[in-house]
């Protein structure tokens, strides 16, 4: 039967080699493959203003991006796609906040600038490579 | 209770107490505003909602991860705490930060990052805070008499919990690569060092209860944390399929991943073979209960339902749904919650000398809070796969989804609303002990007895 140090040996030696590759693919992973993935040379100023408005707001604690955050209100990677620019710049301008089917989105007071951000942020994920999500649904249309 | 100051976990386990009934509350807001009924959203947005229930959630969970260490460094390094003045200070500290944290939410003061919402500012405060916590546990298991595998176990878990805590504060314009690292703190988290925390807790309690052999326990709890590790670090890529990261992830992530119920399975076997080669001699029923509760409904929660949608075929459809939220609950509910339950009953009656072992309202808290929380998870799931059909698959509108839904909310209010019973009674036995005293002092050698046969 396994010893209390062959225990011990297993637990340390296990940890050490995964803790090594994990932190060598995550060095790949942030040096190469997501700023390939995601276009990291065209994050420009506009999209770094959208990012933070995004941070801020914590848009999260309502939608998901990439499929994180919260579950009540719509996954908004391809929203630049699905619904174009002029859309997101009418929900974001709505005057008594937006309110689809009656669920309420926060009222924003963003400038023509912010908005501008924001549109600029969405363009920038609507082109990432995402390994194939959000998946095309497969029935329906 | 060995040692005076061993009495602080006490303030630890109330602020637990007290932070889980007002997480709770907020579960409410959005269960509700799920059914189509936001009237506080004036007042209440549900993000506000959402951030303040989850960083809730975190933060008592830690409180009762401090008191258990309170509790059990001292038992464990037979010395008194290194110091019950910095002990104290480090708990109102704690206590202050996250009062201030979860106002500012509500006056939009946070980061738009899932479960580390807590701006950066205050990140400081919480890491000077944290460090202050590791001196005192470090200081005493240094200068005590003994040392144990359980107590360095725990205590390697909570000084990797709070190294992790630090990727989480850098800043990047990438949301991609900001997304990367909240993982390293949440993934590796949960699937990860808390593991390693509540392995620790485990054996402590299984020791105590059950009244099995060290050497026996603490050799399957080497065993338990090195295949969280094996799986778990590798399995964070099951965060990066389509979040930004490279495809081998789906591969990578995919596998390692799928091996995590592994480690959580190891836990229910370890729990239930050690009661069974026990004694049952040990009268704190409750305890012995909740830690059994603990080694099983986590790998249900945490270990079936996470394998239920791990595999990177079926995450490209559940992927940022509901489904998600079920697991969510029911993880964080069988593996850390009810640890923290398990750790309180056990310690309550040793703390203040009332020897609440087994009783009607207790029993009930455990039985309304479990049956309550898989309602609870039964609803998610089917708001989560309908809404997988309907969104993802048959291509409906978000809304027009989001509507469909609805009636299953009801549901989940129904079987919250047990849960909620369920915690009230936790609470009301947690009031029955009243304060810890001097006069509970060698209150445990009484069992001590109970283990030589
Ligand atoms: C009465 C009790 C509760 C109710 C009604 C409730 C309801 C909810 C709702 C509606 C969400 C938001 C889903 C979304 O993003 O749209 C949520 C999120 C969450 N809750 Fe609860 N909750 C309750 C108790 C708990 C408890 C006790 C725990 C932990 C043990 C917990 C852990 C979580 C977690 C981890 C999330 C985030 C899930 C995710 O985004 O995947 N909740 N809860
Ligand atoms: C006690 C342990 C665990 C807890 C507390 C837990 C909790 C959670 C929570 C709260 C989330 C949502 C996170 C977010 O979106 O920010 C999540 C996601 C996830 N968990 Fe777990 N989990 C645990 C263990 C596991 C295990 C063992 C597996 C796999 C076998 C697993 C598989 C997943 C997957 C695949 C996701 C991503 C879901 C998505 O794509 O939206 N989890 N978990
Ligand atoms: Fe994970």
């Amino acid at each position: 039967m396994l010893s209390k140090q062959q225990a011990k040996v297993f637990f340390l030696g296990g940890t050490l080699l995964f803790l090594a590759i994990f932190v060598g693919m995550s060095v790949h992973s942030l040096m190469i493959g997501i700023p390939e993935n995601t276009n990291d040379s065209d994050i420009t100023e506009e999209v770094i203003l959208g990012k933070q408005l995004w941070d801020e707001n914590n848009c999260m604690g309502c939608h998901t991006l990439m499929g994180e955050g919260a579950y009540y209100a719509p996954e908004l990677t391809r929203v630049y796609d699905r619904k174009g620019a002029e859309y997101i710049r009418t929900v974001l301008n709505a005057p008594n906040g937006w309110a689809p089917r009656g669920r309420n989105m926060v009222k924003y007071d963003l400038t023509a600038e912010e908005v501008e951000g924001l549109v600029a942020f969405f363009e920038w994920m609507n082109r990432a490579d995402l390994n194939g999500f959000p998946p095309e649904p497969s029935i329906g249309n | 209770m060995k040692f005076k100051s061993q009495k602080i976990a006490y303030h630890f386990f109330a602020l637990s107490m007290l932070l889980l009934v007002l997480q709770i509350i907020y579960g409410f807001i959005m269960g509700f505003a799920h059914m189509g009924y936001d009237g506080l959203h004036e007042l209440i947005s549900f993000n506000t909602a959402s951030a303040t229930h989850k960083n809730l959630l975190v933060v008592w969970i830690l409180s009762g991860f401090m008191g258990a260490a309170y509790y059990i460094i001292p038992d464990e390094s037979d010395s008194e705490l290194f110091s019950v003045p910095l002990a104290k200070l480090q708990f109102w500290s704690f206590a202050i930060v996250g009062v201030i944290a979860v106002a500012g939410f509500h006056v939009g003061w946070w980061e738009g990052r899932k479960f580390l919402e807590i701006p950066r500012p205050l990140d400081f405060l919480v890491a000077g805070n944290v460090i202050l916590f590791l001196v005192i546990i470090l200081m005493t298991l240094i200068k005590g008499k003994k040392s144990s595998t359980t107590a360095w176990v725990l205590t390697m878990g909570l000084v990797f919990a709070a190294l992790l805590y630090l990727p989480g504060m850098i800043y990047f314009d990438n949301i991609s690569v900001d997304s990367f690292f909240r993982w390293y703190v949440v993934h590796l988290w949960v699937e990860g060092v808390w593991e390693l925390i509540m392995g620790g807790i485990l054996a402590y309690l299984l020791i105590k209860i059950t009244g099995v052999d060290r050497e026996v326990i603490e050799k399957w709890l080497y065993v338990v944390v090195g295949l969280t590790f094996l799986s778990g670090i590798l399995g964070t890529g099951h965060h990066y399929y389509y979040t930004g990261g490279p495809s081998y992830w789906l591969m990578i992530g995919g596998i390692f991943s799928a091996l995590e119920p592994l480690a959580f399975l190891g836990m229910t076997v370890f729990a239930v073979q050690m009661y069974r080669k026990g004694n049952k001699k040990h009268p704190n029923k409750l305890a012995l209960y909740w830690t059994l509760s603990t080694a099983i409904v986590s790998f249900l929660g945490a270990g079936l339902l996470g394998l239920a949608h791990t595999l990177p075929g079926v995450n490209m459809y559940t992927h940022g749904t509901l489904v998600t939220a079920m697991h969510g609950h029911l993880a964080f509910w069988g593996a850390y919650a009810s640890l923290v339950l398990a750790i309180i009953s056990y310690s309550m009656p040793l703390m203040t000398g009332r020897n609440i072992f087994d009783n009607r309202t207790g029993r009930l808290a455990f039985w309304c809070s479990n049956i309550g929380m898989f309602g609870m998870t039964g609803a998610f799931a089917a708001a989560g796969v309908a809404q997988v059909y309907l969104e993802r698959i048959a291509g409906y509108d978000f809304m027009t989804v989001a509507k469909e839904i609805e009636p299953h909310f009801f549901v989940l209010i129904l079987a919250a609303t047990l849960f909620t019973v369920g915690i009230i009674y936790f609470i009301i036995n947690f009031l029955k002990f009243g304060r810890p005293t001097d006069e509970a002092l060698k209150s445990d050698e009484d069992f001590e007895a109970l283990k030589a046969d």
